[in-house]
């Protein structure tokens, strides 16, 4: 049995303060629930850098090797030809024409692999079910979710704090 | 919070609450469709139509109803082709380029000249595809293991850079639109009372909730996809201009070809982003979020590409001469004074001097010169891809296989309805999608809104 205070604030401010002012006490906010990115809360409730772009250089360093690694089968080592007085026998006077699908194909990769990923972590997928506590929350309210098991602070004493706040509504319900 | 000049122009004008801006994006989705719109649909539709009847006639009776000869073996098609990528390209620029330089202003446009970038892109690739004569063999331009030899297609010719190029770029924009229009169908969703629809957005938001973490996420991938995007903008077109400048033929065969491409692309792209975004901003009652001020951005974006344009043309015609290749020489001056002169001419008005016109703040903040001269500079951007890729054929190095060239109402018809589905995809858009990018723009509420910024000087 836990208690699930949904804190909703009319501005991204006030939330941004409220929030370095609960975590000031000692208490942990689990989530928050925005219409737009709030810049500076990610440090405030604990929230580590992605690292999506580290993810997305792999996916393009492979595509980087996959696109080489391609055009050296098929131009150089399977059927090597000459076309136009350009003859493809060797991969070191063939790699300048090579440059630009390389670039495009690194490119591919990076960027799709990294979409793809975003969504997986997300769990943003077609069909999934939105879980915003208020349909409010993506149109201008800003909802912080705090919950009594996180937290060694009784249910009281977190009210109470979560009161202080410059809070617009407050929704508390139990969950099994 | 960031803090702007108070002298700064506001991005969005009138006292507007977050709450606002969703019900200005939304109005047009949950409301009843404007008749304008309807009368706008109709005719389009038809157009698109009948261009997709031509293009039919096309595939089932052979290339041979374009009026393409043995001399002139590229014309409409690959004019039309170039058109369309280029305008093509001032969507990514805008999202990725402006948004890795921090311009706000890119807010209020970017959403819906991405979609016009897909679009555009879309009808680009119809014309190689229906080029081939047999589209159904189209999937041979892909390295794909086959049983005649292995056949595999040549790497070394800048067609094929073309296709990696242009199937990159379309679908990298897609990826690009699409992540930002997550949290925009959100809220949408959240918003739609009637099931049906309702059911829809939720599908189209993936379940996006806003939650921090997913935000963060959101921000890091704006700015990699903006990063990567960028480059991927300039070498598009760079490539495509690689299609002429690699080949022999006195006029392509110039290494000024790329930049001068892509600066006509931007130079294009951003025309027809001012021709569609003013009758858009007017029909959906936008006016507060694209105003005089974006206007006038883009319009100098127009000056300097136009301008870029203009000495390219110019170092074109004075290498021609300095080069003392008489090939090349011929080339030009048939271009000036041969049978094509009329779109060289054209093409010189409306895309070097009437640009210029910009430089006077009234005309450059007069939304009615705006939207003629966006009209203009399309029509001189359309005439400068033909007047390229048509007078460098037409007189070949043999005069005996000189020849001209005449469009068939097949040639007129096709690229007529592609300007029809274009249309019509985009009236589709901005009937069922949030045709600004609202989320983003409540970021920049604080900053960039009239109201906000008459707040922080007290």
């Amino acid at each position: 049995m836990k208690k699930v205070f949904h804190v909703m604030y009319d501005d991204d401010e006030t939330l941004l303060a409220a929030a370095r002012e609960l975590v000031a006490k000692g208490i942990h906010i689990n989530e928050v629930y925005s219409p737009f990115p709030i810049h500076g809360i990610d440090p405030v409730i604990g929230i580590k850098r992605t690292r999506l772009a580290i993810a997305s250089f792999m996916f393009a360093m492979t595509g980087t090797s996959l696109a080489i690694l391609g055009m050296w089968y098929f131009m150089i080592s399977d059927w090597p030809m000459n076309i136009g007085g350009k003859p493809s026998f060797s991969m070191i006077e063939n790699i300048p024409a090579f440059i630009p699908i390389t670039f495009e194909f690194s490119v591919l990769c990076g960027a799709h692999g990294m979409a793809i990923t975003y969504l997986l972590r997300n769990g943003t997928l077609p069909g999934m079910p939105a879980t915003n506590p208020d349909p409010r929350t993506t149109d201008d309210m800003f909802v912080m979710e705090i919950t009594t098991d996180t937290n060694s602070m009784d249910d009281k004493k977190l009210e109470a704090a979560i009161k202080k706040t410059a809070l617009f509504e407050l929704s508390i319900k139990d969950v099994k | 919070m960031q803090k702007e000049s108070a002298i700064r122009e506001p991005l969005i004008l009138g006292h507007k609450s977050y709450k606002d801006i969703t019900d200005d994006v939304i109005a047009p989705i949950t409301g009843p469709a404007p008749l304008g719109w309807k009368i706008l649909i109709t005719i389009s539709s038809i157009i698109a139509i009948y261009g997709v009847a031509q293009i039919l006639y096309l595939i089932g009776t052979g290339i041979g109803v374009w009026g393409l000869n043995k001399t002139v073996g590229w014309a409409w098609d690959i004019t039309n082709f170039v058109w369309w990528v280029g305008i093509g390209h001032a969507g990514t620029l805008i999202s990725a380029v402006l948004l890795l330089f921090r311009q706000k202003w890119r807010m209020a446009i970017n959403r819906s000249a991405e979609a016009m970038t897909i679009f555009a892109v879309i009808m680009a690739a119809v014309f190689p595809g229906i080029h081939m004569g047999r589209i159904w063999l189209a999937y041979f331009v892909f390295p794909l293991p086959n049983q005649f030899g292995s056949l595999w297609v040549n790497f070394n010719s800048p067609l094929l850079w073309d296709v990696f190029a242009i199937s990159t770029y379309f679908s990298v924009s897609l990826v690009f639109w699409y992540i930002g229009l997550i949290p925009d169908f959100a809220t949408i969703r959240d918003r739609m009372i009637k099931p049906i629809p309702k059911k829809i957005y939720s599908i189209l938001s993936f379940g996006w909730s806003g939650r921090a973490k997913h935000w963060s996420r959101f921000e890091e991938v704006s700015l990699v996809l903006a990063g990567i995007a960028t480059p991927l903008v300039f070498s598009v077109h760079s490539i495509v201009s690689m299609d002429f400048a690699t080949a022999v033929i006195p006029g392509w065969h110039t290494t000024i070809f790329p930049p001068y491409f892509v600066s006509g692309a931007v130079f294009s792209g951003f025309a027809m982003v001012q021709t569609l975004m003013l009758i858009m901003r007017k029909a959906f009652k936008l006016e507060s979020y694209i105003h005089v001020k974006h206007v006038e951005y883009m319009n100098i974006v127009i000056i300097v590409t136009g301008s870029i344009v203009g000495v390219a043309y110019l170092t074109e015609l004075f290498i021609s001469w300095y080069s003392g290749v008489e090939y090349e020489s011929y080339a030009f001056i048939n271009r000036f004074s041969g049978p094509y002169s009329i779109a060289y001419w054209t093409m010189m008005t409306c895309n070097v001097i009437s640009p210029q016109l910009f430089w006077f703040k009234k005309i450059r903040r007069s939304l009615l010169a705006t939207f003629i001269l966006s009209i203009v500079v399309n029509i001189g951007m359309w005439f400068e891809r033909y007047v390229i890729i048509v007078t460098s054929l037409h007189r070949d190095y043999l005069p005996s296989s000189w020849g001209e060239f005449i469009p068939t109402a097949t040639d007129i018809g096709i690229f007529i309805g592609t300007l029809g589905i274009f249309t019509t995809l985009f009236l589709l858009f901005t009937r069922y999608f949030p045709v600004l990018a609202l989320n983003e723009l409540k970021t920049i509420l604080k900053s960039s809104g009239e109201s906000y910024k008459n707040k922080q000087d007290k």
